[in-house]
């Protein structure tokens, strides 16, 4: 059952600058966790520091926002792709901030 | 999802195009998608750019080359050097001006027939409702998240199409937001990532083309919704990857507990957008003041004396190739792992660009229990004004 997350350019800095990864994964969330196991410089990007996803980085499977799904337990089928997106304002940076390692 | 925008213009007397207009539109009155009807709703419409930059520059050109009748502009900035390549609007000979005024000379040089509207003034919470009201449509370019919230609330408010675009280094975003039964900003995002998450726009780059292709996006999308054509880019994100040369789309959906646009919403006015981003005060947080300095001339008097004093430099490689003061290169990013690399018994003056992340580095290494170390004030851009006029500034 191997999926595909994309990783978007704000967080490539924190996994290894992959754009994506494959994972075996029943859930997204089991997805996630093996993803922010193998990079754990990610985590704090996407969750918050009780384990929630954060709010302004937005999981879909496929073109379907989890959010509407059935959030972190949504099933993952071989073939499937999630993608990341956070929000970005327009922005052009590098994620070089020592305040984002802390 | 096939969407319609009534022409906001009451009809006041019978609009007409001149045989000079007729001429420059030809290319779209010969087409039957647009036609004499459709250039007649485009010189009606009523369209506010807010920002004149890199998303903001297509648009504009567009915009006034399609004959939107009054095109709104909002900026309040300068034109510097770094903006020409990316912000085709302007020229080199520009630089130095109000944005607004050598956009407006422009886009008036590009289309005499519109009428161009300009507010050169930051948009508030205070100005913003009073500015957006008078439009049909407003298009947000602009760079930071406190104006993206503060465009969102307010297109809601007043119940107005926003045609968003964001761009990060070589990934663009856009959509529609704020369409009558359609998502908003908040909807997708409800909030803000805090501002130490995230860097600060100045300090990474844009590939100058990818704002011109999210911008005419942006531009497309708004003259499909005046001439009520096609499919409006609404309930959908629209990803773009130029490395890739990838277009995505993924479905947004109205999030029925919105606090802007939700049935029990609990934003009814305009807030604080600077305090709901965790910015206090202005833009950018100074924290090269809390941090032990020297200035750039100071540096330079005890280097020539002799002085034993190590320049850390906590640039990225790429940066460091553009020009450099010598120093040893740390990445700040890097730092938490390579501290071990710098003796703590010596004198360090940490720099940057402009003071910010070495000031960063200095607090940590402070922490780090580093005593003898300065940030090196207003980094290499005051060392390049007060000390060595050779050294680049970018």
């Amino acid at each position: 059952m191997a999926v595909k997350v994309l990783i978007p350019t704000p967080l490539r800095a924190f996994a290894g600058k992959r754009d994506s990864v494959q994972f075996e994964a029943k859930t997204v969330g089991e997805a996630l966790k093996q993803l922010t196991t193998e990079y754990a410089e990610l985590r704090k990007h996407l969750y918050t520091d009780d384990g929630k996803i954060r709010s302004f980085v937005n999981v879909y499977v496929n073109d379907e926002d989890i959010r509407y799904l059935a959030k972190e337990n949504t099933p993952a089928k071989d073939g499937d792709t999630i993608t990341i997106v956070p929000s970005i304002a327009g922005g052009t940076a590098a994620p070089t901030r020592l305040g984002a390692l802390r | 999802m096939a969407t319609k925008v009534q022409p906001a213009t009451a009809a006041s007397s019978e609009p007409k195009l001149s045989k000079e207009e007729i001429l420059r539109y030809s290319r779209h009155l010969i087409m039957p998608e647009v036609g004499m009807e459709g250039q007649l709703k485009l010189k009606q419409a009523k369209v506010l750019c807010i920002g004149t930059g890199g998303l903001g520059a297509p648009l504009g050109l567009y915009l006034a080359a399609a004959g939107v009748g009054r095109l709104g502009l909002v900026d309040f900035d300068v034109v510097d050097f770094t903006n020409l390549q990316r912000q085709v609007t302007f020229g080199t000979t520009d630089v130095g001006r109000p944005k607004i005024e050598a956009a407006r000379e422009r886009l008036s040089n590009l289309n005499p027939e519109i009428q161009i509207v300009t507010h050169e003034t930051k948009l508030t919470s205070e100005n913003a409702l009073e500015i957006l009201r008078e439009y049909d449509i407003i298009v947000d370019g602009t760079d930071n998240f406190p104006t993206r919230y503060l465009v969102n609330d307010a297109c809601v408010l007043l119940g107005k199409p926003n045609v968003y675009g964001s761009i990060f280094r070589f990934e663009g975003q856009a959509t529609i937001f704020g369409y009558p039964g359609g998502p908003c900003y908040r909807c997708l995002y409800p909030e803000p990532p805090p501002p130490g998450l995230v860097p600060s726009c100045a300090e990474g780059g844009v590939l100058g083309v990818l704002p011109g292709i999210v911008g005419a996006i942006q531009a497309m999308e708004t003259i499909k919704l005046i001439l009520g054509r096609g499919d409006a880019l609404v309930g959908r994100l629209l990803l773009f990857d130029a490395l890739g040369m990838k277009f995505r789309e993924l479905k947004l959906r109205r999030n029925p507990d919105c606090p802007a646009c939700g049935e029990h919403r609990t934003i009814t006015k305009l807030i604080d957008y600077y305090e709901f981003c965790g910015i206090r005060g202005e833009e950018a947080p100074a924290p090269s003041t809390q941090v032990p300095e020297l200035a750039p001339r100071e540096v330079k008097a005890r280097l020539d004396r002799g002085d034993d004093l190590f320049i850390l430099d906590v640039r990225e490689p790429h940066e460091y190739q553009i020009c450099n003061l010598h120093g040893y290169l740390i990445p700040l990013g890097e730092l938490p792992r390579r501290v071990h690399e710098l003796d703590s018994s010596r004198e360090i003056v940490a720099h940057c660009r402009s003071g910010k992340r070495s000031a960063e580095a200095v607090e940590f290494l402070r922490k780090a229990g580093f005593r003898k170390i300065w940030n090196l004030k207003g980094g290499i851009l005051a060392w390049s004004d007060e000390v060595d006029p050779s050294v680049p500034k970018y």
